[in-house]
């Protein structure tokens, strides 16, 4: 028992540099975000800028605003994953190759090139109107650019891969005996469905779903170029906050708010999640 | 209860042929155990009766009603997986009901089913745990139970045991051949294990890429193999030349070691397997293999003796 303990003091030695860095490089620049917000112009401990936060409507309405998008978003996700990641675990593993390749491919394309490519395919003389025009669908371009619609679109399509990955490793796992089973015990497919394949793709699709959705939470770039500045959502509030006024404190205040929105997120997550595994 | 009967089956996957004419006729109640080596296609003909899979030809009967083409669900087959499939996210008793909920039975009646189900086994204390808490012979028993709660017209197992091990395998056996015997159901077992076919078995059916070799009692197939696969998958056989250019099987419990008046060899190896001994023999240049009881003084390796059989226990295969 000693000798363990001594064994794993003496890892730990190994450890230690690189905890100091992580500390020092990552965990302090936190420590000094958060200490800020409570960091008076005129030196000393204040409360203020929380105070602020719930005074000036603007927080709270942006606050509102980008958790309304992100969950339109994450379902737009969804709906558009699930029955492709669901499409994908049926191809021969040769599709299904191509197919992985085609989610993962704009991985390694900068988001800032796709962000400014989805300005090329919908703006006004864009593709896509272009398309609706000419099949006579529309008379008149519809706008999908500096709106909220385009801001979920380019969401959407930034975020796809990090929900469609996770959830498609698990489909795959699935032994389509599971199926098989159901199928001779009487089963339709819809029962199938609902009782067998969706119940154990569930936790996958949740994790993912969620993953999506803190990352739409703190997501700048897409709504700053396809939103032009008309939908705001924290990131860009916290970006003019920073770079134009600059008020420092309110943004950490800002940023503090958004961290213990998307904890307390997570642990409703988490506590949903033991509940269903339990 | 149902009879099954299998006209002229094939099933061809390109050129390879997993099934190839098979015909046969299972009797209500009776428990056949289709048997082969892997790749035989015996996992093939399983998942045909059980729908799971369209044959290229021939028509499947059950109970007299042409099931050939309709899916799973309308054949009411009992199914048991050799990975045994059961629903991960699912209790030990959800399980068990699952084929009850689909078939909409009233909550008492589906309580008392799966409880009575799980009785049959014994597995009643374990009804609210889940699969993965659950040891592999305890999983291999809801499997069994939630393949028969809703009373299909036939059992189909895939290697049910073939994940267990060998003390276990033989116990569960047992409790297979009674539970089936009890219950009455028309069953159909699929194994590569010679000896699991032999104990359980009505009639086993002898399987070799995909075309019948024998079907027979487990007895009948293993005295009078039909030809020389059958008498070589099922258990050890010894060749011997017969009058006429023909070749017989003896198996090696019939050869009796003596002193002198038959075919001098000598022994090569002994084996010890408890209450018997298998002695490698070699008369000649042809090999022996004999299996002798356990008692008294056995030969040692180098030891000169004499084969003597009767011409009775020789059957000719080819």
């Amino acid at each position: 028992m000693a000798a363990i303990l001594a064994e794993r003091r003496h890892g730990f030695g190994f450890v230690t540099p690189l905890l100091v860095v992580m500390l020092a490089a990552f965990n302090l620049p936190i420590l000094y975000m958060l200490a800020l917000g409570f960091w008076s112009k005129q030196g000393g401990f204040t409360t203020e800028h929380y105070a602020a936060l719930l005074d000036a409507p603007i927080y709270l309405r942006v606050l509102a605003n980008t958790l309304r998008v992100s969950v339109v978003a994450m379902l737009v996700n969804i709906a558009i994953g699930y029955p492709l990641a669901y499409w994908m675990r049926g191809l021969s593993p040769r599709a299904q190759f191509i197919a992985l390749a085609c989610v993962i491919t704009p991985f390694w394309i900068s988001v800032l090139v796709r962000t400014y490519a989805w300005i090329v395919v919908l703006g006004n003389n864009g593709m896509v109107n272009r398309l609706l025009q000419w099949t006579g669908l529309t008379d008149s371009p519809v706008s999908f650019l500096y709106n909220e619609l385009g801001v979920m679109i380019g969401m959407a399509n930034v975020l796809l891969p990090f929900l469609v990955l996770p959830l498609f490793a698990a489909m795959l796992r699935i032994d389509d005996r599971l199926m098989q089973a159901a199928a001779s015990m009487g089963a339709p497919p819809s029962t199938i469905f609902l009782k067998v394949f969706l119940p154990l793709t569930l936790p996958a699709l949740a994790s993912g779903a969620l993953l999506v959705f803190i990352l739409c939470l703190g997501f700048y770039v897409t709504p700053a170029i396809l939103g032009g500045g008309k939908v705001p959502m924290i990131s860009n509030l916290l970006d003019f906050l920073i770079n134009q006024i600059p008020r420092w404190e309110q943004a950490s205040a800002l940023s503090t708010l958004l961290l213990i929105v998307t904890l307390l997120i997570f642990a409703a997550y988490r506590a949903l999640d033991r509940k269903v595994g339990a | 209860m149902t009879d099954i009967r299998l006209e002229a089956i094939s099933k061809h996957y390109g050129a390879f042929k997993a099934a190839d004419n098979v015909d046969l006729a299972v009797a209500q109640g009776e428990f056949v155990t289709i048997l082969g080596p892997s790749g035989s296609g015996k996992t093939t003909l399983l998942s045909l009766i059980a729908g799971l899979n369209q044959p290229t030809t021939g028509r499947i009967l059950i109970g007299g009603r042409d099931v050939t083409g309709s899916p799973p669900q309308q054949r009411n087959v009992g199914l048991v997986f050799q990975s045994y499939a059961l629903f991960p996210h699912m209790s030990v008793f959800d399980n068990v009901a699952f084929p009850l909920r689909v078939r909409k039975t009233p909550p008492d009646a589906l309580r008392a089913k799966v409880m009575a189900a799980l009785e049959l086994v014994q597995l009643q204390g374990l009804a609210n745990r889940r699969p993965a808490q659950l040891s592999g012979g305890q999983q291999q028993r809801v499997a069994l139970a939630r393949a028969f709660v809703f009373e299909p017209d036939i059992l189909l197992l895939d290697e049910p045991l073939g994940a267990l091990d060998r003390k276990l395998r033989e116990e569960l056996q047992v409790e297979l051949k009674q539970l089936q015997r009890r219950i009455g159901v028309t069953t159909i077992l699929v194994t590569h294990d010679q000896e699991e076919a032999l104990s359980l078995s009505d009639r086993v059916m002898v399987l070799d890429r995909g075309q019948v070799q024998q079907i027979a009692a487990p007895q009948e197939a293993y005295l009078r193999p039909a030809n020389k696969f059958v008498a070589d998958f099922l258990g050890i056989a010894n060749f011997v030349q017969l009058p006429g250019g023909r070749e017989g099987v003896i198996r090696p419990e019939r050869i009796r070691l003596a002193a002198s008046g038959g075919l001098a060899a000598k022994v090569v190896e002994a084996v010890y397997l408890g209450q018997t001994i298998r002695y490698h023999l070699d008369a000649g240049g042809t090999g022996f293999v004999a299996a002798a009881p356990f008692v008294g003084q056995p030969h040692a390796i180098g030891d000169s003796v004499s084969l003597t059989w009767d011409e009775a226990d020789v059957w000719p295969v080819a």
